[in-house]
């Protein structure tokens, strides 16, 4: 694989139609979601977008790229949430912080409630800021251990001027703090005084503070205690019914990123494999890496004997991700001079289902 | 900073808090010293000065410590070299400090960044700077500059000591800008100057402050070597390195010249780094 950047490799005929990435306008029309009354709009749409990071090997090696992201398109409409799987390392977290510009990404363009994002500039995207916000894993590293939760929360409002004095912004932290389920006593406390539930509440805070309309949880309740983790989850969920909140949900919890999401995306190696809605994506499961994925959920049944999907090998490094398919040095199903050749469209299986799938061969 | 266990780890270790105490002491000293003793630290005195053999005139008595071969009071004179000696390093320190986070924080916050050259250029700098052998380079800038005062003396002494400073406080800023507050304060559209005072400046203020008290410890040798040099401070003004200087003639039959301001110099340096070494433990929340 050569070393320079080049665009990523979705092909030009899936791209070149835009027409097959216009979100679809009518519901997904597999009868359990109940059709809304009205279009929901699109608030984020994502094209190509690719992060390339440079590594330099040995002492005189020739720089790298690890493609952490490569070529990605999705969109996310008002009020929903898309949710995002993968295993560590295959570029969540990067694909989140890229959307909101906190990394630079190398290719791609980011549209975010009709309005190109990838050409502005740092100060241009100020304004902008206060409509998507971030709420991060880990609850210890996220708080400045040096800023009472007052100064935390208060530097959102005083960053977008939603305060017009101190009175105010006293009041505006507290409704805040008390709307995410802490008492109005915490504020002059600093971060180490609280439980890592209690943190992650104090980050919502914050995230909330300047009424954004998309949250990236970048994997809000991973670090959280399993009995923690319901309670984060129902918060998420009682302020996106509240204020319309879009979410991207990054987790590698399957259970609940199918309990919060209407769809849901699969990513392996930088690259999104399926995407369809939740419920069509857990019950059909055409690609073999997202069958394999969905295998590893327990199943709290001692009676059930579950048939579980072993992959073979490791994940391929990202520097010199493998020809084709990414998949095809683990998959059964890979087919030799097509899947370890050329890269598969992410296209849709069937007409108009709103699933799509990578993959040259997938289960039908 | 703020850790109230911080405070009580300070005080259960019995080095800090014997360092601590030196300091207050010294800086007792430098303050109430001069006021206290009497006499003039540049003014000879003929009448008292000589004890009835006609010698200098030893310890007690009308001077406390004794005189000088100038017949100049020992006790005041220490007392001023006390002031000189912590005016210097102290403020030469604040430059140091002030000149080393300044440089450390933007070189560790454009690290890896679109704006690397300048953490090149700003570190290869410190290079050059760390390269010198620092008392050379203080005596030629002071031989440059010429009339010696004491701002001369302090600002060659900021401005050539920041240099390990700035390659900490940078390194200390990489790990904390990878930090997630960081990132959300810039998903919050905060302006870089706000995240590095707000944000950083404060996580790497712990060892700023261990810094600055072992700093505040060389400065007091360096002061002491470039007066013992002669390129500090010109006479009569009372140093402790030109007490020093002045006295090792004489040390075989007046032993004190040279005792006293050695013995406050190695006071001085003791108080301030076990103060420092104290206040790293302290501030360090592992070792609860």
């Amino acid at each position: 694989m050569s070393d320079d950047p080049r665009p990523p490799d979705q092909p030009e005929s899936d791209l070149g139609s835009s027409a097959l990435w216009e979100p679809p306008t009518a519901e997904p029309s597999n009868g359990a979601e109940p059709a809304p009354k009205k279009k929901k709009k699109t608030l984020l749409q994502v094209e190509r977008l690719a992060k390339f990071f440079p590594v330099k090997k040995g002492l005189l090696g020739r720089t790298k790229l690890v493609r952490a992201v490569d070529g990605v398109t999705f969109y996310v409409r008002s009020g929903e949430t898309l949710g995002l799987v993968g295993e560590s390392g295959c570029g969540k977290s990067t694909l989140g912080r890229a959307v909101l510009r906190l990394v630079e990404p190398t290719f791609g363009r980011i549209v975010f409630d009709g309005k190109d994002i990838t050409p502005l500039s740092q100060a241009q995207l100020r304004p902008l800021r206060r409509k998507m916000q971030i709420i991060f894993q880990d609850p210890y590293s996220s708080l400045n251990p040096r800023m009472t939760v007052r100064a935390i929360v208060g530097e959102a409002l005083k960053i977008h001027q939603l305060a017009s004095s101190r009175s105010e912004e006293e009041a505006k932290v507290e409704a805040l703090l008390k709307r995410v389920g802490l008492r109005p006593e915490a504020m002059q406390r600093y971060p180490h005084e609280f439980s890592g539930g209690q943190r992650q509440r104090i980050g919502i805070a914050r995230a909330l503070a300047v009424e954004p309309d998309f949250i990236v949880c970048d994997e809000p309740i991973s670090a959280l205690d399993v009995s923690i983790q319901a309670q984060i989850v129902n918060l998420l969920l009682d302020l996106q019914e509240e204020y319309n909140l879009s979410y991207l949900f990054i987790s590698h919890d399957l259970k609940v990123v199918e309990y919060v999401s209407r769809r849901v995306a699969v990513m392996y190696l930088g690259k999104i494999v399926e995407v369809a809605p939740a419920a069509a994506l857990y019950e059909k499961r055409h690609h073999p890496y997202t069958r394999a994925l969905l295998s590893a959920i327990p199943v709290p049944d001692p009676e059930r004997r579950r048939l579980r999907i072993l992959l073979e090998g490791d994940v391929p490094s990202p520097i010199d991700p493998p020809a084709g398919c990414a998949f095809h040095p683990r998959c059964t199903r890979a087919e030799k001079g097509k899947c370890d050749v050329e890269s598969p469209p992410l296209s849709e299986i069937e007409k108009d289902s709103h699933h799509r799938v990578a993959c040259w061969n997938p289960y039908v | 900073m703020l850790d109230p266990r911080a405070f009580r780890r300070f005080q259960k270790n019995r080095g800090a808090v014997f360092g601590a105490g030196l300091v207050v002491l010294l800086v007792l000293f430098a303050v109430i010293g001069p006021m206290v003793s009497g006499h003039d630290p540049n003014l000879s005195d003929f009448t008292g000065g000589r004890d009835p053999s006609g010698s200098i005139a030893g310890p007690g008595g009308r001077h406390l410590l004794g005189v000088d071969p100038l017949l100049r009071d020992s006790f005041s004179r220490l007392a001023h070299g006390a002031r000189i000696s912590l005016l210097v390093a102290f403020f030469a320190t604040t430059l140091s400090i002030v000149v080393g986070a300044a440089v450390g924080l933007a070189s560790g916050y454009a690290e890896g960044t679109r704006a690397q050259s300048l953490d090149t250029v700003l570190m290869r700098a410190v290079d050059v700077g760390l390269s010198f052998p620092y008392l050379l380079l203080v005596m030629a800038i002071g031989a440059a500059v010429g009339e010696t005062t004491i701002v001369t003396i302090l600002m060659v002494l900021g401005l050539t000591s920041w240099f390990g400073t700035a390659r900490i406080i940078r390194s200390k800023t990489i790990q904390v800008r990878h930090l997630d507050f960081i990132m959300a304060s810039r998903a919050l559209g905060q302006s870089t100057p706000a995240i590095l005072l707000r944000h950083i400046l404060p996580n790497v203020a712990g060892p700023l402050i261990v810094i600055a008290s072992a700093s505040v410890a060389q400065m007091i040798i360096a002061e002491s070597v470039l007066s013992y040099l002669q390129v500090g401070l010109p006479p009569p003004t009372a140093t402790w390195g030109r007490m020093l200087l002045e006295g090792q003639r004489f040390y075989t039959v007046a032993p004190r010249l040279v005792l006293a301001p050695g013995v406050l110099i190695f006071l001085a340096v003791l108080g301030f780094n076990l103060l420092g070494e104290g206040l790293r433990d302290a501030l360090d929340p592992h070792e609860d």
